[in-house]
């Protein structure tokens, strides 16, 4: 609960707020059913016993009414917040958005910068206080893209793109995961995430276009056969077309006449 | 000949499980050896496995929950002590393939084997005494439904000794339990197991439906049925309604496993997430299931401990009533996080909370029934004022989960954990436990250890605060769960608090065996002669305890609400008046009745049932085909025995209650 973007400051902010308008409600129950059951426990001779008592249309009316009230206010920022911070949603900024493609494997995590045509291997690099979008798929089994610092995380699914919108504002070095479970290697599909200043930014992207090789059919065929821990590495030229061709041919790698297919249809 | 099964099925190589299959394969040898030596087998037949009666039953399901209680769990104490040790590069003692099997096993037995028998096994004890029955409506269908768990459980246990468990989670979400990423056997032993125990379950809805819309006593109508009666009936159409989500959805992953299928493989024109949002259709209304005949079980011993009739009855089934509906229109807050529209997410979080309206309701209607109240303070009350306390918590929890946003970033979490931990264990382990005690004098005719009892509540109340409040705080922090090892060294300190919680658990856990043990023991001390031992409310506590296989001799008439204490009240005014008059004339009139015979069905279909899901398993096909042949023999062979009945002459019955002489005084 330390967060370093929008979205995460506002997630926590709906959390403090909710539970303190509960907590309003909660204690006092919490403390009436000790205080109850203390009072009117049987060997207490100055407590007024009413045997009889069973309905009272006053108490009913009230008991209906309380935690109606509290959950037409909740109700009122859940709707209010889940259109706020719809994961698609883009962030308003003068800015302008960098787009980042996402693929999940057996256990590791492909971000592929498509406008630089680099991609990089259980390493996310952003840029501070550039939106973010997201467009995210799996080469297989289900994950969640979580970065618990910038906020809301995200399905990947195979065959399926999913949105999300993220900014960082701070430059440094925070934690990434897959926050749903997806074999043997879940517990080390973490990756790293390193915001650095525009400028860094630019000369990363520079650097990455002179190192590694292409991610191109066979790169990714390699890819996607299942391991764990593997070490970030970063590819110099992408493919054109390979994250759409991931997207319209799950479950198997695509191959090059897929991906050039695929491209052409764009 | 025999399929997939060959001698690599056997977990040699592996530690942990050998040497717990080779206890668990002796522990069971020694039990059968001894029932053998001892000559107890023709009574166990006779009495216990061919048993129709419902609160025979109810008791072995009881014992069943209670037996994998334990399995499920040593499971969940080695995954808190995995946790606790396996920081940073330490590897703890669980490599991820079996710590996979131990966490998906835990959430598999706790909910399908342990809450679900305790759950059923208290509705089976107390249903048909409190509605002033003899049996359910069904009763060999009864004692089918207890079978098929067993042979559920069964399967589940064989699945440690031979082969392998489900490595996927308790939900088993596609893809990664498709053939493609889960090639083993364990996923299949899942599915088969809860295939057969969904079928006994799915009978046990029908069967106590039917009884409670149609077997009730004279004069009860709806609205004077005790409230757990109600949270049952509610439980049961939910059963009705939601277990056969759960089989077609099964049906169609074994379809996908089995026949090469394309239901919920990401290729080919299959949908995972139709998988998702299916089984959530029956895994959310599963929660219901578990927990509203606990809110009755709370119900009926705060009103009796509390010497009052429960306050605001009609609400009450009102918020029940609302609380079964609104259990179906919630399924998509598990999953908030798949990337569904603003609107859509906004709409299932608003349902979700407003569940919080009756629920909150009910947990006043508790309150006011303690007010004016004179509290006795016994066990039962204890689990009742523990559950108070901690389930409003999780019902914090629960809300702030419905909110999509914070969702976002507390879903799969281990506060999530936290939460339906807080809930099950404060609301449903809490509340089987008060019902256990409280209906206990009842089925055995003496009481349970106060003493030992309370030191059992205190070790499960503290231990689930001390194992999960860690937990919430590890779920702020952005733990995940399902992890097997992590990095933060900042973790470590809550993990090991967490690991501490659960032996305090583990305590209360063996403290309830002792209890147990010790009350058996001293049994001659505690006899309930009376029928009645905590002045209670309704019907069964007018039976003897235990009460005959009858029940009741002559059945109740009921004019109101709480209808045994109508009686007793009218009983002392009346004494007060002229206590002979109304004995002499309401002297109870014996008629032959007919009951149910015991049957082997349940037994033996279940049996052939062990086998066919082995035979499904291991794709051993020519024992599956024979067990199913089995299976539908037997069930056809009752379909003609028209010989199920039998007379139970009245000068029995009479004599039964004449020896209880304090029925004819509460009568």
């Amino acid at each position: 609960m330390d967060p370093h973007g929008p979205i995460g400051r506002q997630e926590k902010l709906i959390l403090i707020d909710s539970t303190a308008i509960m907590l309003a409600i909660v204690i006092p129950v919490i403390i009436a059913t000790l205080v109850f059951a203390w009072w009117f426990r049987a060997g207490n001779s100055k407590a007024k016993r009413l045997l009889d008592w069973d309905y009272s249309g006053r108490i009913e009316f009230v008991v209906w009414a309380i935690p109606a009230l509290v959950i037409l206010f909740l109700g009122g920022i859940a709707w209010i917040s889940s259109h706020d911070l719809d994961p698609p949603k883009p962030i308003a900024s003068s800015v302008t958005p960098l787009d980042i493609d996402v693929v999940s494997l057996d256990w590791k995590w492909l971000f592929i910068y498509p406008d630089a045509g680099i991609a990089s291997v259980n390493k996310l690099v952003l840029p501070v206080g550039t939106p973010v979008r997201f467009h995210m798929t799996s080469a297989g089994v289900m994950n969640s893209f979580f970065i618990p610092q910038l906020g809301s995380q995200l399905y990947t699914m195979a065959g399926m793109a999913t949105r999300l919108n993220l900014l960082v504002d701070d430059p440094g070095t925070y934690r990434g995961l897959s926050a749903q479970f997806s074999g043997e290697g879940f517990s080390d599909m973490t990756f790293e995430v390193s915001a650095l200043s525009r400028q860094d930014f630019e000369q990363w992207l520079d650097t990455t276009r002179t190192q590694g090789g292409t991610l191109d059919a066979a790169a990714y065929a390699a890819l996607m056969r299942p391991s764990a821990k593997d070490p970030q590495h970063t590819y110099a030229t992408v493919t054109a077309g390979i994250f759409d061709a991931i997207l319209v041919h799950p479950g198997a790698a695509p191959t090059a006449a897929q991906i050039e297919h695929t491209e052409s249809a764009d | 000949m025999l399929g997939k099964l060959t001698w690599a099925a056997i977990p040699f190589n592996q530690p942990i499980p050998l040497v717990t299959s080779i206890i668990l394969v002796i522990g069971i040898v020694a039990l059968l050896a001894l029932i053998t030596l001892k000559g107890w087998w023709p009574y166990l037949w006779k009495e216990w496995i061919t048993s129709t009666d419902h609160k025979r039953l109810g008791v072995m399901y009881m014992v069943l929950g209670l037996v994998m209680l334990l399995r499920g769990f040593s499971d969940a104490i080695m995954m808190r002590a995995q946790l606790a040790l396996a920081q940073g590069s330490a590897p703890g003692f669980l490599p991820p393939e079996h710590y996979d099997q131990i966490f998906s096993a835990h959430g598999t037995i706790m909910i399908f084997f342990v809450a679900m028998p305790f759950v059923i096994g208290l509705m089976n004890f107390a249903v048909p005494l409190q509605l002033g029955v003899r049996d359910v409506c069904f009763p060999v269908l009864n004692s089918v439904s207890f079978w098929l768990t067993a042979a559920g459980v069964l399967l589940v246990n064989v699945s440690l000794v031979v082969g392998e468990f489900a490595k996927t989670g308790w939900l088993a979400y596609p893809p990664l339990s498709e053939l493609a990423y889960s090639p083993g056997v364990g996923v299949d032993y899942y599915l088969w197991s809860l295939q057969i125990s969904g079928l006994g379950t799915l009978l046990t809805g029908i069967n106590f439906t039917t009884t409670i819309l149609k077997m009730r006593a004279p004069g009860m109508g709806y609205m004077r049925m005790p409230v757990f009666c109600w949270t049952a009936l509610a439980a049961n159409l939910l059963i009705v309604a939601a277990f056969p989500i759960l089989t077609a959805t099964f049906a169609m992953l074994l379809l996908d496993r089995y026949c090469g299928f394309h239901f919920f493989t990401p290729d080919l024109g299959g949908n995972p997430m139709m998988y998702i949002n299916l089984i959530w259709c029956w895994g959310h209304p599963e929660v219901y299931i578990l927990i509203l005949p606990c809110f009755g079980v709370f119900s009926e011993v705060i009103a009796t401990f509390s010497s009052k009739p429960l306050f605001g009855y009609h609400s009450m089934v009102v918020a029940t009533m609302a609380i079964c509906v609104l259990s179906f229109l919630v399924w998509l807050h598990h999953f908030f996080t798949m990337g569904a529209s603003a609107d859509v997410n906004a709409f299932f979080g608003i349902m979700t909370m407003i569940i919080a309206v009756p629920t909150g309701v009910k947990v006043f209607n508790w309150l006011f029934t303690m007010y004016g109240g004179s509290i006795r303070f016994t066990v039962p009350i204890y689990w009742a004022l523990g559950f108070m306390v901690t389930f409003v918590l999780g019902g914090l929890t629960g809300v702030l989960l419905a909110v999509p946003p914070a969702d976002f970033v507390l879903h799969n979490s281990l506060f999530l954990i936290a939460h339906f931990h807080n809930v099950i264990i404060g609301g449903v382990v809490f509340g089987v436990l008060a019902g256990y005690n409280y209906w206990f004098p009842k089925a055995f005719g003496f009481t349970l250890d106060e003493t030992l009892g309370k030191a059992v509540f205190w070790c499960w109340f503290i231990g689930f605060y001390l194992a999960f409040m860690p937990l919430y705080a590890l779920g702020i922090m952005g733990a995940t769960r399902r992890m097997q090892h992590y990095a933060d060294p900042s973790w470590q300190p809550y993990m090991i608090a967490a690991f501490c919680g659960a032996v305090v658990i583990f305590i209360g856990i063996g403290l309830m065996v002792v209890q147990l043990w010790w009350s058996i023991r001293t049994r001659e001390q505690r006899r309930d002669l009376t029928g009645d031992p905590w002045n209670g409310r309704t019907l069964e506590w007018g039976t003897a305890s235990p009460p005959p296989a009858w029940n009741y001799a002559v059945e109740p008439h009921v004019t109101g609400i709480d209808a045994f204490w109508a009686v007793k009240t009218k009983n002392k005014e009346l004494h007060k008046v002229a206590e002979t008059r109304y004995e002499a004339e309401h002297q109870p009139h014996y008629e032959t009745i007919h009951m149910p015979k015991r049957s082997a069905t349940g037994f033996i279909s279940a049996f052939f049932a062990v086998f066919l899901g082995f035979g499904l398993i291991w794709h051993i096909w020519w024992l599956a085909i024979i067990a199913i042949i089995g299976c539908l023999a037997v069930l056809l062979r009752q379909a003609w025995d028209m010989d199920r009945d039998q007379l139970i002459d009245g000068a029995e019955l009479e004599d039964f209650d004449r020896r209880h002489p304090s029925l004819g005084a509460q009568r």
